[in-house]
């Protein structure tokens, strides 16, 4: 009994390390948001601020074409969420359902392109850009992420797990495949679209490289790359930076909280047979 | 006319493979329930899909009626199939399951309710029209799946295995309704199953698989009594037929004998065994009848032998014994008898079988002599 109560000691122990590694910069990031002291790295770490204030927060509204950059973080992010959900979700079906020449080699070499560091292809995806007369465009900045093989091998693979009998019976019934798609598939494929639709949220409204290259206007900024404007080589208004990076997370911290179920799902039930 | 004529019909799935159907030939008749059943991997649920189209066939002609139906779609050739897992869509309502293949066809809204509640009138589960598939037993899935099959008025039904997820009650009372319901539309019905109590209770006549290959297309009695095979002899029937090795001798007159036993070929079988004199065979019989020269007063026996109970199965209205040959443990056998007869573990007796029903196979061939 007594190893027992030690072992959940220690893993206790353990676990309000990780998770103070994990949550204390957001803590600390929330704390200089409220802060009036634009000395934030004074040592000890004050958490809580002398006094608080919300005028960073007022200030990134108002001072900063925040709202503009704001639009421009959705529409981007938006469109490439539903494009992801849909592409990825045909391209999968086709690849776990269909029989088509070439089928393998094709599947191949799209998992082999993920073994391609995503910073080499920064250069070609540019200058193909630039050919097209697409850089500093809304095109320019959505197209490249408009669908992600990640996404179509997560639905390939919960496809797969669906009985191919369900499928078996809508073709007697007299579904054409792309109806099974649409009309059988994916009513039930919810937790693995729900999986995409937050990765992709995520990975798109957190976006910053891509849209640092190229975008060179400052209407044309999303939320990361205006936030990331704002951080001079001599002085950075901390607490405004803060304030505005605690505003863009906010949302994927909603979508986390509201979706979590679904998050979990998606994941688990890709890898499992239905 | 709902006949399905196969003609030699072969399927390989990869050039070079051995073919998973070897060359199948088969007339059924219109209205009629046929039974595929076979072993795992015989090619039942192989050969069933090729007729609903949902497999291609390698080589050969499949005709429904007149019309060749090798190059159709499965929703051209007008059947209607129920799964194993019922493929019931999980996320539409009992009433929309069923109701599916007439929104495919742009059906009017009160024709499909019509002949969905009649369907669902017909199966006894118009209570659970608005129910989803998780929210009903296995039972009710089942009927809701073959509600699915019967709304579309198909020439064929197709049925691979609807019974095999349901407990033993469920399983023989769904038999009877299927049964009923073959009485009651009257349409040809292929069904799968590698339970040959079901497939003897079930159809009018039975396909036995092996390995790709027909063994007998037969009515169940006739493939009970008059089995082409050993394969079909000892698939047919439950217990499954008795077999000893041994071969055909002639002393004063013909017999057979084999380690354990040696007893005068009846005169009904000289004809066809005394050609085999010298040669290996195989003599079936059936634990239904094999007999205690004590209690069978009646029947013409074979001649007797010693045997001794090493297991008794009680289940109520009758009794498998099995017993070994005196002298020769080592290999057991099944006999039936009422549960009057009560016999114990070590118990001697004296058994022989009804001479009109021993049967004896080719060792090599295994096909039936006699």
């Amino acid at each position: 009994m007594k190893k027992i109560k030690l072992q959940k000691v220690f893993f206790l122990v353990f676990l309000l390390v990780v998770s103070a590694i994990y949550i204390g910069p957001f803590l600390f990031s929330l704390s200089i948001s409220f802060n009036t002291n634009k000395d934030v790295f004074q040592w000890p770490i004050q958490l809580i601020p002398d006094s608080v204030t919300l005028a960073n927060y007022k200030s990134v509204w108002n001072d900063l074409p925040f709202a503009r950059w704001l639009i421009n973080s959705l529409l981007v992010t938006t469109i490439q969420t539903v494009s992801n959900v849909f592409f990825s979700a045909l391209a999968g079906f086709a690849f776990a359902r269909l029989e088509f020449p070439g089928k393998k080699l094709i599947f191949t070499l799209l998992i082999s392109s993920l073994m391609i560091p995503g910073i080499i292809l920064l250069v070609p995806k540019f200058i193909i850009l630039n050919e097209l007369h697409l850089v500093n465009t809304y095109p320019g900045l959505i197209i490249p992420g408009l669908v992600s093989i990640t996404n179509i091998f997560l639905m390939k693979q919960f496809f797969e797990s669906i009985p191919k009998d369900l499928e078996e019976a809508a073709l007697i019934d007299g579904c054409s495949y792309f109806r099974i798609f649409w009309q059988i598939f994916l009513p039930i494929s919810k937790p693995a679209l729900a999986a995409v639709a937050i990765y992709t949220f995520q990975g798109s409204w957190n976006e910053f490289l891509w849209p640092v290259i190229v975008l060179y206007s400052d209407n044309m900024y999303t939320l990361p790359l205006g936030m990331a404007s704002l951080k001079d080589e001599l002085q950075t208004n901390w607490p405004l930076l803060m304030a505005g990076t605690i505003l863009i997370s906010l949302p994927t911290l909603a979508i986390f909280i509201i979706f979590q179920r679904y998050f979990v799902e998606g994941v688990a039930s890709t890898g499992l047979k239905g | 006319m709902a006949t399905i004529k196969l003609g030699n019909i072969v399927k390989t799935y990869r050039k070079g493979d051995v073919p998973t159907i070897k060359s199948i030939s088969l007339d059924i008749k219109d209205k009629e329930f046929v039974v595929l059943v076979g072993p795992s991997g015989c090619g039942k649920s192989t050969l069933m899909r090729m007729i609903a189209g949902l497999e291609e066939i390698s080589s050969g002609d499949m005709h429904f009626g007149d019309l060749r139906v090798n190059e159709l779609s499965p929703k051209e050739r007008n059947i209607a199939m129920v799964f194993q897992n019922y493929a019931l869509y999980p996320h539409m309502t009992v009433f929309d399951n069923i109701a599916f293949s007439f929104k495919l066809q742009k059906t009017p809204k009160d024709e499909i309710q019509r002949k969905v509640t009649e369907a669902a009138r017909i199966l006894g589960i118009e209570h659970l029209l608005d129910r989803t598939p998780r929210e009903m037993s296995g039972g009710q899935r089942q009927r809701v799946a073959i509600g699915r099959a019967i709304v579309r008025n198909p020439d064929v039904f197709l049925f691979d295995e609807p019974l095999s997820n349901l407990d033993a009650s469920l399983r023989v009372q769904m038999r009877t309704e299927i049964k009923k319901l073959h009485k009651q539309l009257n349409a040809t019905m292929v069904y799968v199953t590698h339970d040959q109590i079901e497939a003897m209770t079930m159809g009018d006549r039975i396909v036995v698989l092996k390995a790709g290959i027909v063994q007998q297309f037969d009515t169940p009695m006739n493939l009970f009594h008059e089995p082409v095979n050993k394969f079909v002899a000892g698939f047919i029937g439950s217990p499954a037929m008795n077999f000893l090795d041994g071969e055909i001798i002639l002393e004063d007159k013909l017999k057979f004998r084999s380690k354990d036993v040696k007893f005068g070929v009846p005169d009904a079988l000289v004809e066809k065994l005394k050609g085999n004199v010298g040669k290996e065979v195989t003599y079936g019989f059936r634990p239904e009848y094999i007999y205690d020269k004590n209690y069978e007063k009646v029947r013409w026996l074979s001649e007797d032998v010693a045997v001794m109970i090493d297991n008794v199965e009680p289940t109520g209205s009758e009794t498998f014994n099995y017993f070994h040959f005196v002298g020769n443990p080592a290999q057991t056998y099944c006999f039936r008898t009422n549960s009057e007869q009560d016999y114990k573990i070590g118990d001697i007796i004296r058994i022989g079988v009804d001479i009109e029903r021993l049967r004896f196979f080719d060792k090599e061939t295994e096909a039936r002599i006699a």
